[in-house]
């Protein structure tokens, strides 16, 4: 042993003590700068959220106000046929009304009366059709009718007109302007909670767009989706879990399931593409095919929750069951798989969600289309929320920027339930062994 | 068309290829572009989401308490939820312009000056640069890495640490000259799984980049990405055996392949790193 | 040297005459969260002697020997009160840095832990971080000489590059031990640093504590009272948190003074 060396003086101890103590300023600093690097990443992190989400907030919100206009419009038989009640002009009736209200008069190319159709939804004129059609003794008489006033209308209302910039940078002139804040002041344009969003389907019109086709959509999607994913994945976990023997095969199986989970959702909608519309030829922008389309998908990740679930249970219910006298399948069907439910559940639930907020696969099986209606059943052409914050996106109108930040919140709120509900899920049954 | 021009060819022009009797009717379908735009997109991305992605986990695991954890976690998770769809929307009307005024008002300052010529560039920039999509793919990201990373550093045995600490190595000299080492094939499989996935994001790059084809390093410059370019094939209607549904199914082919078998190598990595400290 | 007033009262404290007081800990309390893991220790460790803490599982023994380097301020929500005295100096002042503290006070764990590096930069890892070597040469001869000092030179002398987790368990602990003296600390605490190793091994390990207590305190931690009599010079019996005896270890294994003292190491429990 080399003990005059290793075996240090008590001068040589402090010397060293001294060295390292000396070091312990710098290295104190570095270990302060590291973990404030830890700290702003996640600063960084969590104020992307909160710049995401609050953009978003602040762009939707406006939505869910409307500014709507009530008018008494003189049904004049000189104008309206009794034979052809669908031929009339009845947004110029309805525009012609509201200039007397406001006591000017047209000029003899109808241009001030068109200027005052830019600030009217078309939305009023078919309810006076509606009515006329319903009841043809309206004609002559004066109907009342309440609408939405037009989108960029709307859209000063919100302050998202800004009356200082010069006139021709505005879609509406001074003159507009004016008359709307008469309206509103003669208490003809009133506010309130804008249900019809949530009423009407898709449109053409900004102020006339709603989610509703699209929230049907997606919900008709889901069943598909849920009914196949759910238990054929299910199953298959069961079956490769519990009865698969342990072999090169089920090993290659399990190796591509977890590969299938990371493969790009585009990729699923051009399998869809090639084998369910063009093979298989189920109808087109379905939401049958959608569903089909998305079960594949959340096929590997419900199988992969449901793996977990059931190795989360442990093998002394196996081996209590099977001392009984249960066969393997009463073992696993009537012990295990109930067991292992809620975490099955709430794995589905996780990969529906999921689901839900998927795109990409969509756009592939033509749900891009324009649908004004609620879809009426599983192989109608229908479309999807996430799809219609797509199509609504590429619109060129302002106003359609924020209904589509709306029907982001709409589809942030469905996916927080969803959420929420597997979260409960967890909670209400989480089992410790 | 020969696979072989598919893969290797460096122009993409598919909008030529409408009438058969045209003098360019071919088209060009060469898609090299494509995957240099994908590439360049997904390097922006990365350079985002792995260093933020990376501390991120490294703070939950070594040092957060856990309060902390308790409350970033799911919010992280909550990053992850958001779907790609409204990533796009706030890449496409929030951060794009956002983008664009800077470099433009950048650009304003520099003319006239020395820098006259970036300058002029900077004030022609466009919404749709690479770096707009690469950006907010980034942050798409973060959670996606920061929860892998989280996972591999978890695993690094305790003991480690205890030895490290013991020593009297500060935390952070455990965590480079130990943990970080130790952990190293498990993030590098981490980051692989998210290069996967920022190669395969299409609603992003859809709404947010552009649709010319270019090979360049720029991230100023509009590119064009491979699931972009799918998605513009076959958007609309078409006839199925035309050249340009069979290029997207081509190009959806070799999305498939690579982003499989980033697939196959990261997740092999990660197991390997797992059975390491069973 | 300072003689504390409760040596002359307690006999438990009592000090190996010609030895000086090393580590001095006085009524240490520790908790966890709520619970209560130790009550009321005093004990003293004299220099250059190997003392042996022992007693049934869950008694406390560890938790005292973490508090020795503060390896319980790693654990969230552990709490310790009373004095422990390193030289005279407090380790849980403020003013000591517990990296400072660590780097005089090594530590071997229970199961070996090497770094996921080569045989050399496991060893070279405490002079790296502390700054001990200037140069190559002296980071060389370091790393050779707590080899050596470790007993393990000559099994891996001609192949330091690679991993040290290439190695058997007993040379990994070997090697652990090596790394812990590399930065030349005055008190090494080992957690059953044997509990993982075959009886060879075991033998090994034991051969070299007592090399090494020419150079250094040690504090051992062990489940074995065989052990605890084979190397070292004071014991301390632990039971439920509570130190119940303390002694020089012939005279604790030969005549101990209390009653649960000898009904374990008599087997009665344990």
């Amino acid at each position: 042993m080399t003990d005059a060396v290793l075996s240090p003086p008590a001068a040589g101890q402090a010397d060293r003590n001294a060295a390292i103590a000396a070091r312990l300023k710098r290295r104190r600093a570095q270990e302060r700068r590291f973990r404030w690097y830890g700290r702003a990443a996640i600063l960084v992190a969590l104020s992307f959220l909160a710049i995401l989400l609050g953009r978003i907030g602040l762009q939707g919100y406006s939505t869910f106000v409307d500014y709507r206009i009530t008018v008494p419009v003189y049904v004049d038989p000189a104008r309206v046929d009794r034979a052809d009640i669908t031929g009339a002009n009845y947004d110029q009736l309805i525009a012609e009304a509201v200039l007397a209200r406001l006591g000017e008069r047209d000029d003899e190319f109808g241009r001030t009366s068109g200027k005052l159709r830019e600030l009217l939804s078309n939305d009023l004129g078919f309810q006076v059709l509606d009515i006329v059609r319903a009841d043809p003794a309206k004609i002559g008489q004066t109907v009342s009718v309440t609408g939405p006033v037009g989108a960029d209308a709307g859209l000063y209302f919100k302050g998202q007109i800004d009356r200082a910039a010069p006139e021709s940078d505005r879609k509406l002139d001074d003159q507009q302007l004016a008359w709307l804040d008469r309206l509103k002041a003669d208490g003809l344009i009133s506010s309130g909670f804008n249900t019809s969003f949530f009423t009407k389907s898709d449109s053409t019109e900004p102020e006339q767009a709603g989610v509703l086709g699209a929230v049907v959509g997606s919900f008709l999607m889901l069943i598909v989706t849920a009914g196949l994913a759910v238990p054929i994945g299910m199953l298959a976990a069961v079956y490769l879990e519990e009865f698969a023997p342990k072999n090169r095969w089920t090993d290659l199986i399990e190796v591509n399931i977890n590969n299938l989970a990371a493969v790009p959702s585009i990729v699923y909608g051009l399998l869809g593409l090639a084998v369910f519309i063009n093979w298989l030829a189920v109808p087109r922008s379905s939401p049958l095919v959608g569903g089909l389309v998305l079960a594949l998908m959340s096929l590997p990740t419900v199988i992969i929750a449901t793996r977990a679930a059931l190795k989360a249970v442990p093998p002394s219910i196996r081996e209590a069951a099977l001392a009984v006298g249960a066969s393997r399948t009463q073992t696993v069907f009537h012990h295990v798989l109930p067991l292992a439910m809620p975490g099955v559940m709430t794995g589905a639930i996780l990969s529906l969600a999921h689901a839900l907020g998927e795109t990409a696969p969509l756009l592939m099986i033509g749900m891009v289309s324009f649908v004004p209606g609620v879809p009426g059943g599983f192989t109608e052409s229908a479309t999807v929320l996430p799809v219609q914050i797509f199509i609504w996106e590429n619109a060129s109108e302002r106003a359609f920027h924020e209904r589509t930040a709306a029907a982001i919140l709409v589809l942030l709120v469905f996916m927080i339930l969803m959420n929420l509900a597997a979260i409960l899920l967890r909670r209400r049954f989480e089992r410790r062994w | 068309m020969s696979p072989l021009d598919f893969l290797f060819g460096t122009t993409w022009d598919p909008q030529i290829a409408i009438r058969a009797d045209q003098v360019a009717a071919k088209g060009a379908f060469g898609a090299v572009p494509l995957f240099a735009g994908t590439f360049l997109i997904m390097l922006i991305a990365m350079s985002v989401a792995a260093p933020v992605g990376l501390f991120s986990a490294i703070y939950l695991s070594e040092y957060a308490s856990g309060w902390t954890r308790a409350v970033v976690k799911p919010l992280l998770e909550v990053l992850a939820g958001v779907p790609t769809v409204v990533y796009g929307f706030f890449a496409a009307l929030t951060v794009g312009p956002l983008f664009r005024g800077f470099f433009n008002a950048v650009g304003a300052e520099l003319v006239g000056g020395p820098l006259d010529g970036l300058g002029l560039y900077l004030m022609q920039v466009q919404n749709q640069m690479a770096l707009v999509a690469g950006a907010v793919m980034g942050i798409m990201l973060i959670p996606f890495v920061s929860s892998l990373s989280d996972d591999i550093l978890n695993a690094v045995p305790q003991s480690l640490r205890d030895g490290s600490l013991a020593m009297g190595a500060t935390r952070s000299e455990t965590v480079k000259k130990v943990v970080l080492p130790a952990a190293l094939p498990g993030i590098m499989g981490a980051l692989l799984l998210a290069v996967s996935r920022a190669v395969g994001e299409t609603m992003i790059v859809t709404m947010a980049a552009g649709l010319q084809a270019k090979t360049t390093l720029n991230p100023l410059d509009t590119v064009t990405t491979v699931t972009v370019q799918i998605v513009t094939l076959l958007t609309g209607d078409q006839e199925f055996d035309s050249p340009k549904t069979l290029s997207a199914f081509g190009l959806g082919l070799a999305l498939f392949a690579i982003t499989l078998a980033l697939n196959v190598v990261a997740l092999r990595i990660v197991q390997k790193y797992r059975e390491q400290y069973d | 040297m300072n003689l504390n007033p409760h040596i002359s009262v307690d006999v438990q404290h009592a000090v190996l005459p010609s030895r000086a007081v090393k580590v001095r800990a006085r009524d240490v309390n520790v908790f966890y969260g709520d619970k209560q893991a130790l009550f009321d220790v005093s004990l003293d460790m004299p220099e250059r002697s190997v003392t042996a803490l022992i007693g049934p599982s869950g008694c406390g023994k560890s938790t005292f020997l973490r508090c020795i380097n503060r390896m319980n301020d790693t654990i969230a929500g552990a709490r310790v009160e009373g004095s422990i005295e390193l030289d005279g100096e407090d380790v849980n002042d403020r003013s000591l840095d517990p990296v400072l503290l660590r780097a005089r006070v090594g530590m071997v764990f229970q199961k070996p832990n090497p770094f996921p590096k080569s045989i050399y930069e496991n060893v070279a890892y405490g002079p790296r971080i502390h700054g001990l070597a200037t140069s190559k040469s002296e980071l060389d001869a370091v790393v050779e000489q707590s080899l050596k000092q470790a007993g393990l030179w000559n099994e891996v002398s001609d192949r330091l590059q690679q991993s040290g987790s290439s190695l058997s368990g007993g040379q990994q602990q070997r090697l652990v031990i090596a790394r812990a003296i590399a930065v030349r600390p005055e008190v090494i605490l080992m957690d059953e640093p044997c509990s993982a190793l075959d009886p060879i091994a075991t033998a090994r390990v034991e051969e070299l504590m007592d090399d090494l207590r020419q150079s250094f305190t040690i504090v051992i931690v062990t489940h074995s009272m065989a052990q605890a009599a084979r190397v070292s010079q004071k014991t301390a019996f632990f039971h439920m948190g509570k130190l119940v005896e303390a002694g020089p270890t012939d005279e604790v294994f030969t005549n101990p003074r209390d009653t649960r003292t000898q009904d374990y190491i008599t087997g009665r429990f344990g």
